[in-house]
């Protein structure tokens, strides 16, 4: 059997200046280190052109055991969208509120590399690896303050039910490999047929729910993050909510799509009930919400929801296509909010909703990234979040019908608050009039969200041709 | 000028007008005021040209620009106008003119204003000419923020807070649109399923309803039933409109009672009522029943208020009762009546709207206990307050008469009862407005209000611009119903062709 490494250049060369960037961490001196988000910055957009340019080039390494199909680029590409914004967001809020430069961008790296080996992984064992080397790096992340008790608090509470919902997966995984007799996903659906359902599989299927479900923050699971992504500093937050989420969804579906397709367990309405609940709760929990991350914490609970609805489509490579379309914007609509948030901070050390107050006056532009963000998350017209969500309930309404009625009613509720932060930024007269400027990173950031954002709202065209084909490669083999 | 897109350019005047203003600075209130009258103003002009040049001797969509958009939902940019659609489309520009001028007096964040106000105009607009399902939504929910952030900031707080108003306002007609979004995105798949590939345009959805079982026609036609419902303050999903009509600035309420409403007639007759023949059957019956109810209860509402924006908000509830009544009554007459009765109720509320805003603006109150003898003092304003009264009477010679007669025609055929009850609801119509007008206008005048000046000036353009339509449309009423005929001829000969086959099987 021969090898093709090339097909793993992307992962290899993350390593590699995973490695480099840490190096370089010891031999500058501390107080020239800025330039070091630059550095990570433009070489995740060459990674992201190595992953471009190997599009066509797909296959499996290790006999199923890793495999890169468009699917696997696909959410590559998305990692890396995510990583290179959150680092080109947060420069100036790692050199004033945390220091240590070197190691930030080095863990920041490592978790995109955990995140790009879960999303290729075939087999049970290389999506453990990839999932433990992305939450370690996380967990370091979130309590990068160190002088903050919030920090060390979330961290803390990080490690611990990370830790528990990485068991409880892990007992999900073992019993499905000790009633199917294999570890590689594209053999359980066969398996599984001869088995049947049975206790014990199911046992293993609700832990396998459970253990990913704390991952993306579906309610009942949800409960960490609001706490984790309020002490954490703002850009890791961003980071753990975007990154994190689309990477357990990627390996979400690939465990249950592709290993469970067909298998008479009902695992469907499972996860209808599961997306439901989430959707509800998480919207309803952000209402009266007044801390900025804790209401879009509650609101990434709530979009957790709507990427599940894309996991019960009546035709699953529909499904596929509405989750990573959706996937690929949320990118974009969380990375603005919460970048919005973070600067916020950095300028005014507050993150209270009440102290957005004439925000439009301050930095017309931030209040304007802040709109449509939240906005494209509601799913307004002519926002990314509109074609995102017809996308996703379209598969759904011969099947599912209830649910496509909850996610919708629920998705106007939510224009509720978020309609509440715009009327603060809008309507109230500052309390402090002093504009706030936004520096260069930052606003290259905000503005190619808000762009994005947009665009995708009014031409989603180009981008629905590109899911198309990586969903298609999904279900080749 | 074959080639030119009328359409487009239509749509996209305002648009261009909202990007100058990003560029100006935020003080120079009246250049950003010329500029909103100048976009609109193109707007106007060009779908006036578009409006005198459709041929209705053909009939059908004319002046189609069709563009292939997302081709895996079947989407495509598709522009067209017919009979129904043109009239719709001149009363937004009419409106929109007239509003940028009864707003001549904000100076509180011009700029803001009026980018917010040409974008609501332009995705009013954009539901009219849209002839792709996709493109039409995306118009259709676009208007509800823009509304929003302007009642919260510019609109007045008086029995409701602006922010209660303007918060209702949103929630029920995005509650409303997620109800019909269900509906239409149900109606996509199925159509999907019948024709063997995605398509959006009316066209194609209409097609494909024809093999809709029955089943089917009658839920989806109740999903939008309920969405388009509650936009066009059908009884009972009506009471966002008269608290937010109070909230809103005046250019909110014109463009809001003027035309947004009439996006769920519109929608009503060109979507629901094409696509879903059956189901408008079954339903037809609810239809007409909540428009009488919707008619009598609001004219009693309106009866019992003494806050001018509030008589106006409801009976503009009581009028879109009308409207539901004659497409219940689902025969050619009753179609045309709704139609030309949206477009004459449409002149005749921004007329009384913007008539409001600047009394209020003049004597700072709205509550009609405080007013009197107005018409001594500003005869002009006076002018306009009656013109729209009388036409809120359905006065013969102006443009809202013949709507209401055809209607009552259309529905004595089918429900003789209901059409007594509804005419009824003229006489209460005359007796709420004549009375509002009489308190505000007539009797002794009061002295605090001898330094009031008259309208004047740019404040006279919507009482120029809409008395002479509501004139020239009550003079010449072939203007609009043949125009309105030629599409609703279309509409009916369809439907019934559907339900023919329907029987036979």
């Amino acid at each position: 059997m021969q090898l093709d490494l090339s097909l793993i250049v992307p992962e290899i060369a993350v390593a590699v200046l995973a490695m480099t960037v840490l190096i370089f961490g010891l031999i500058i001196p501390a107080e020239s280190r800025q330039g070091l988000g630059w550095f990570t910055a433009v070489t995740l957009l060459g990674v992201m052109g190595l992953v471009i340019a190997g599009w066509e080039n797909m296959g499996s390494l290790y006999g199923g055991l890793y495999v890169v199909d468009q699917y696997s680029q696909f959410f590559k590409i998305i990692f890396l969208v995510a990583a290179f914004l959150v680092v080109l967001g947060s420069m100036r809020y790692v050199d004033k509120h945390l220091g240590g430069q070197s190691e930030y961008y080095s863990l920041t790296l490592f978790a995109t590399l955990g995140m790009m080996v879960m999303t290729s992984a075939g087999d049970f064992m290389t999506i453990y690896l990839g999932l433990e080397l992305m939450t370690i790096a996380f967990v370091i992340l979130v309590c990068f303050r160190r002088i903050e008790s919030k920090s060390l608090e979330a961290g803390m509470k990080y490690v611990l039910l990370a830790g528990m919902s990485s068991a409880v997966l892990l007992y999900g995984l073992s019993l499905v490999y000790g009633m199917t007799g294999s570890v590689v996903v594209s053999e359980i659906g066969g398996r599984l047929a001869e088995v049947g359902a049975n206790p014990l599989l199911m046992l293993g299927l609700v832990m396998l729910v459970a253990g990913l479900g704390f991952k993306i923050s579906a309610v009942p699971f949800h409960m960490w993050s609001p706490d984790i992504y309020e002490g954490a500093p703002t850009p890791v937050t961003s980071f753990l909510a975007v990154g994190s989420k689309a990477a357990s969804f990627a390996v979400l579906i690939r465990i249950f799509i592709v290993g469970m397709q067909g298998v008479a367990l009902n695992w469907e309405l499972l996860l209808a009930l599961l997306a439901a609940v989430t959707i509800i709760v998480g919207n309803l929990v952000a209402i009266p919400q007044t801390n900025i991350k804790r209401l879009l914490a509650y609101s990434s609970v709530a979009q957790a929801g709507y990427i599940l609805v894309g996991m019960v489509a009546l035709d699953p490579e529909g499904g596929v296509k509405g989750i990573m379309f959706y996937g690929f914007l949320y990118v974009f609509a969380t990375l603005g909010a919460f970048t919005v948030a973070a600067h916020f901070y950095n300028k005014t050390g507050s993150d209270e909703i009440k102290d957005y107050a004439g925000l439009a006056q301050r930095s017309p532009l931030m209040a304007a990234v802040m709109v449509v963000a939240m906005l494209s998350m509601a799913g307004i017209p002519p926002l990314a979040g509109f074609v995102g969500k017809f996308y996703l309930f379209m598969n759904i309404v011969d099947n599912y019908l209830w649910l496509a009625f909850v996610g919708l009613v629920m998705s106007m509720v939510s224009v509720y608050y978020y309609l509440r932060v715009a009327l603060v930024m809008y309507r109230n007269e500052p309390l402090d009039e002093t504009p706030i400027a936004v520096s260069g990173p930052v606003s290259v950031t905000l503005i190619l969200t808000m762009v994005v954002t947009l665009f995708l709202g009014i031409y989603p065209g180009p981008l629905s041709e590109i899911v198309n084909s990586a969903a298609h490669s999904f279900f080749l083999h | 000028m074959d080639g030119f897109p009328f359409l487009t350019a239509i749509l996209l005047a305002p648009v261009a007008a909202a990007l100058i203003m990003v560029f100006i600075p935020r003080d120079e209130g009246k250049l950003i005021k010329c500029i909103a009258a100048m976009g609109t103003f193109v707007s106007l002009t060009l779908s006036l040209y578009v409006y005198f040049n459709y041929d209705m001797s053909i009939g059908g969509l004319q002046f189609v620009e069709q563009i292939p958009w997302i081709r895996d939902l079947g989407v495509s940019y598709f522009m067209a106008v017919d009979g129904i659609s043109l009239p719709m489309l001149l009363l937004t520009n009419l409106i929109g003119f007239a509003a940028v001028f009864a707003s001549w007096n904000v100076n509180n964040r011009p700029r803001e204003f009026f980018i917010l106000f040409m974008l609501l105009v332009t995705g009013v607009m954009g539901t009219f000419i849209a002839h792709d399902l996709f493109i039409f939504l995306l118009f259709y929910e676009v208007v509800v923020i823009p509304i929003y952030i302007m009642v919260i900031i510019w609109g007045s707080s008086k029995r409701v807070t602006k922010e209660y108003a303007g918060m209702k306002l949103t929630i029920y007609l995005l509650i409303g649109s997620a109800f019909l979004l269900v509906g239409v995105i149900a109606m996509f798949m199925k159509s999907v399923g019948i024709l063997g590939h995605p398509d959006m345009s009316f066209t194609a959805l209409a097609e494909a309803g024809k093999q809709l079982s029955a089943f089917d026609q009658k839920w989806l036609f109740g999903l939008m039933l309920f969405g388009f419902g509650s936009l066009i303050s059908m009884w009972p999903f009506h009471s966002w409109s008269p608290d937010g009509y109070a909230g809103a600035p005046t250019a909110v309420s014109m463009i809001h009672a003027g035309v947004l409403k009439k996006i769920g007639g519109y929608g009503l007759v060109k979507i629901a009522l094409v696509f879903l023949p059956l189901g408008a059957k079954f339903w037809a019956p609810v239809m007409a029943v909540l428009g009488v109810a919707g008619v009598t209860y609001a004219a009693f509402g309106a009866l019992a208020q003494k806050d001018l924006k509030y008589i106006v908000g409801y009976s503009s509830v009581s009028h879109m009762g009308y409207v539901m009544l004659a497409i219940g009554s689902f025969n050619l007459i009753g179609i045309n009546g709704a139609v030309a009765n949206m477009f004459g109720h449409g002149v005749m509320a921004a007329l009384f709207f913007s008539t409001i805003g600047f009394i209020y603006e003049k004597t700072h109150t709205r509550w009609i206990p405080d007013m009197g003898g107005l018409a001594r003092q500003t005869p002009r304003l006076a002018v306009a307050f009656m013109l729209a009264a009388m036409a809120s009477l359905g006065l013969p010679g102006l443009v809202t008469f013949i709507p209401e007669f055809t209607i009552f025609v259309g529905a004595f055929q089918v429900y003789g009862g209901l059409a007594v009850i509804g005419i009824a609801g003229i006489i209460l119509t005359a007796l709420y407005v004549l009375r509002a007008g009489a308190n505000t206008l007539f009797g002794p005048p009061r002295d605090e209000y001898n330094h009031l000046e008259d309208i004047r000036g740019p404040e006279m353009v919507p009482l120029v611009v809409l008395g002479t339509v509501l004139v020239v449309g009550g003079l010449l009423p072939s203007l609009l119903f043949d125009m309105i005929n030629s599409g609703a001829k279309d509409i009916m000969t369809h439907v019934e062709g559907v339900l023919k086959i329907g029987g036979v099987l």
